[in-house]
């Protein structure tokens, strides 16, 4: 069945489990997994903690009743400035084309342990997002196909969209070699 | 020498060349390399500066690595430092071609986190530049997309139009490229007296150009030979790799902002979505063709039902007050001052948004993180050419050298945008 005929034919449909219920369902298949559940300004956002990230990706993906088919955004949060214990947290921006409806997943990274699983293989378009992420705050996405630098040159040192990266960079403009 | 001692020296040459070009033929183990061409930076047809390493077998693309940031100006980081309506200008400067739409797209974000409800005419308003700005940007994309592969008078023929719609957008915001005319809770200012009669006329003679850019191009032979089946992208394909509007659409696939999760009350409009099937460049010309007719019925609602009444929101304190009310009560011009100092003024709720709206070029995101301040701590940037550029080396795969062009140009990617 082509995506064309499996959104026309949804249109009617309604969600098979509402938004409360859906983290209960959740709940039930990744016991441990969510650390935090909050729904500000009509927007749901979940956190959940990194084991089995490409597990729990790939059932939000497929699973029946959720169907994120669509990657809307990725992109992370540097958390100095916010007391928080664990300094970075990549952010998942998710869409169902079938429901209509967004999840925002939140995954923690700690300062001294900047890994995650590259969700690459579940949405290809999560590619050069995360090569923005890794070239932004320096997050290391682990089975990512070509991690690299996107935006800042090759031999850029920093990371430019940390919270102790000052505004006015670090000096690079003035040395910078022609 | 003469002539006939010339045709048999031409014989002689003629069956040594024929002898030697059989013995090419004949032997397989000839070693061939792939040859890398550089497209870009500056190249007219990257519409900004972006570079594609080519590899090529003769005139056939094996491979193409884009390397992306010559544009890179740091606006996500620019914006941690700036107030949440000073953003508003870096906004436009992202996408040059529809800088209106960046504009209502980056305050709808921030109207939603600082639960602002904006007045009808407002509302009206923006509905119709924002409509307004996708017909320039897709008269702007399909000439100079017309222009790459050589069709010159459908480009004169789209920036003529264009040129309308921004002397339309010069009496509404006094600039024409970088317009910056929204404010959270309204905008910079009311609309000109003559604005409606100003934007029927704009759209009629952009109308009259995609008329005629439709004559040249739609049944054009060349047109079609060069577009038809390349760059093919499949639905399941274009949501998986996380495209959106026009791309999207030519693919087959029936999903808009404006309709799936509607803003700015576009329930309200009587419009229709047009959907591709093959989702190859020519599809991709169609499905935005289409567009600008669709948007010119939006924008025709909109303007016939144009309430009068103020502009920005009755919510006092987070909304700049009328510019003629600041010089002559002293309420407006504390207000004014309040707004624009540090330390002082409304601040915003703890939290974080995610808002899309619909752009030119597909989904344009705005993911804002609050702390509470009056700069936003985080400010991202859901870039559409970002998500269709990464798609290019896939689209080119196996095509021509001269299609390189021809599918750059089909996926409008802005620099500005892509690079932010």
């Amino acid at each position: 069945m082509s995506e064309e005929e499996k959104i026309t034919e949804s249109e009617d449909t309604e969600p098979v489990v509402t938004e409360s219920d859906s983290i209960h369902y959740i709940r039930a298949q990744f016991p441990d997994l969510i650390q935090e559940v909050s729904n500000t300004f009509g927007e749901e956002t979940i956190v959940v903690s990194q084991v089995n990230l490409i597990k729990f990706m790939t059932f939000l993906r497929d699973d029946p009743s959720f169907l994120y088919n669509y990657l809307s955004d990725l992109t992370a949060i540097d958390r100095l400035n916010l007391d928080d214990t664990i300094r970075f947290a990549v952010v998942y921006q998710l869409y169902s084309h079938k429901f209509q409806r967004r999840l925002r997943v939140k995954i923690p990274v700690p300062e001294d342990q900047l890994h995650t699983e590259s969700v690459v293989s579940i949405w290809p378009a999560a590619d050069w997002l995360e090569r923005e992420v890794y070239d932004m705050y320096g997050v290391i996405f682990d089975n990512h196909p070509d991690l690299r630098r996107i935006l800042m040159p090759d031999d850029f040192e920093s990371y430019p969209l940390r919270k102790d990266y000052p505004l006015h960079g670090k000096g690079e403009r003035d040395n910078f070699v022609f | 020498m003469n002539a006939t001692d010339l045709d048999q020296l031409g014989q002689v040459e003629f069956k040594k060349l024929q002898k030697e070009r059989a013995s090419l033929e004949r032997s397989t183990d000839l070693p061939t390399e792939n040859m890398v061409l550089n497209f870009g930076p500056q190249h007219p047809a990257t519409h900004g500066t972006l570079h594609i390493v080519l590899e090529l077998d003769g005139e056939r693309v094996v491979k193409a690595t884009p390397h992306i940031g010559y544009l890179h100006t740091g606006f996500e980081k620019l914006g941690e430092h700036l107030s949440y309506n000073q953003f508003v200008t870096l906004s436009d400067r992202m996408n040059y071609l529809s800088p209106l739409c960046n504009n209502i797209g980056y305050v709808h974000a921030v109207e939603k986190l600082m639960d602002i409800e904006i007045t009808s005419r407002c509302e009206h308003v923006r509905v119709a530049l924002a409509e307004l700005t996708r017909m320039a940007d897709h008269l702007v994309s399909i000439g100079t997309a017309a222009l790459d592969i050589g069709a010159f008078t459908a480009f004169l023929y789209g920036f003529r139009a264009r040129e309308e719609l921004y002397d339309l957008f010069e009496a509404v915001c006094g600039t024409r490229l970088t317009t910056s005319y929204t404010r959270v809770g309204g905008l910079l200012r009311d609309v000109p007296e003559n604005f409606v009669e100003m934007a029927k006329n704009a759209v009629a003679e952009s109308l009259k150009a995609t008329d005629e850019i439709d004559k040249l191009l739609t049944h054009n032979r060349i047109w079609r030979d060069r577009t038809e089946g390349i760059g093919v992208l499949s639905g399941d394909d274009a949501i998986a790799y996380g495209a959106t509007g026009p791309v999207l659409r030519a693919s087959g696939v029936d999903w808009d902002v404006r309709k799936n999760a509607p803003y700015l009350g576009y329930e309200t409009y009587d419009f229709e979505i047009p959907i591709g099937e093959n989702g190859d460049v020519y599809d991709r010309y169609l499905v935005r063709m289409e567009e600008m007719n669709q948007s010119a019925n939006i924008i025709r609602q909109a303007l016939e039902r144009l309430p009068s009444g103020p502009i920005n929101s009755d919510s006092d304190h987070t909304v700049f007050p009328d510019k003629s009310e600041v010089y002559q009560s002293m309420e407006s011009l504390i207000y004014h001052f309040k707004l624009n100092m540090d330390g002082h003024g409304p601040l915003p709720p703890v939290g974080e948004v995610y808002t899309s709206t619909e752009a030119p070029n597909g989904e344009l995101g705005f993911y804002i993180v609050s702390d509470g301040s009056r700069a936003p701590y985080k400010v991202r940037v859901r870039p559409p050419s970002l998500l269709h550029f990464a798609l290019f080396p896939k689209l080119i795969d196996g095509h021509m050298l001269s299609d390189v062009v021809s599918v750059l140009g089909s996926l409008n990617v802005i620099a500005g945008e892509l690079d932010r």
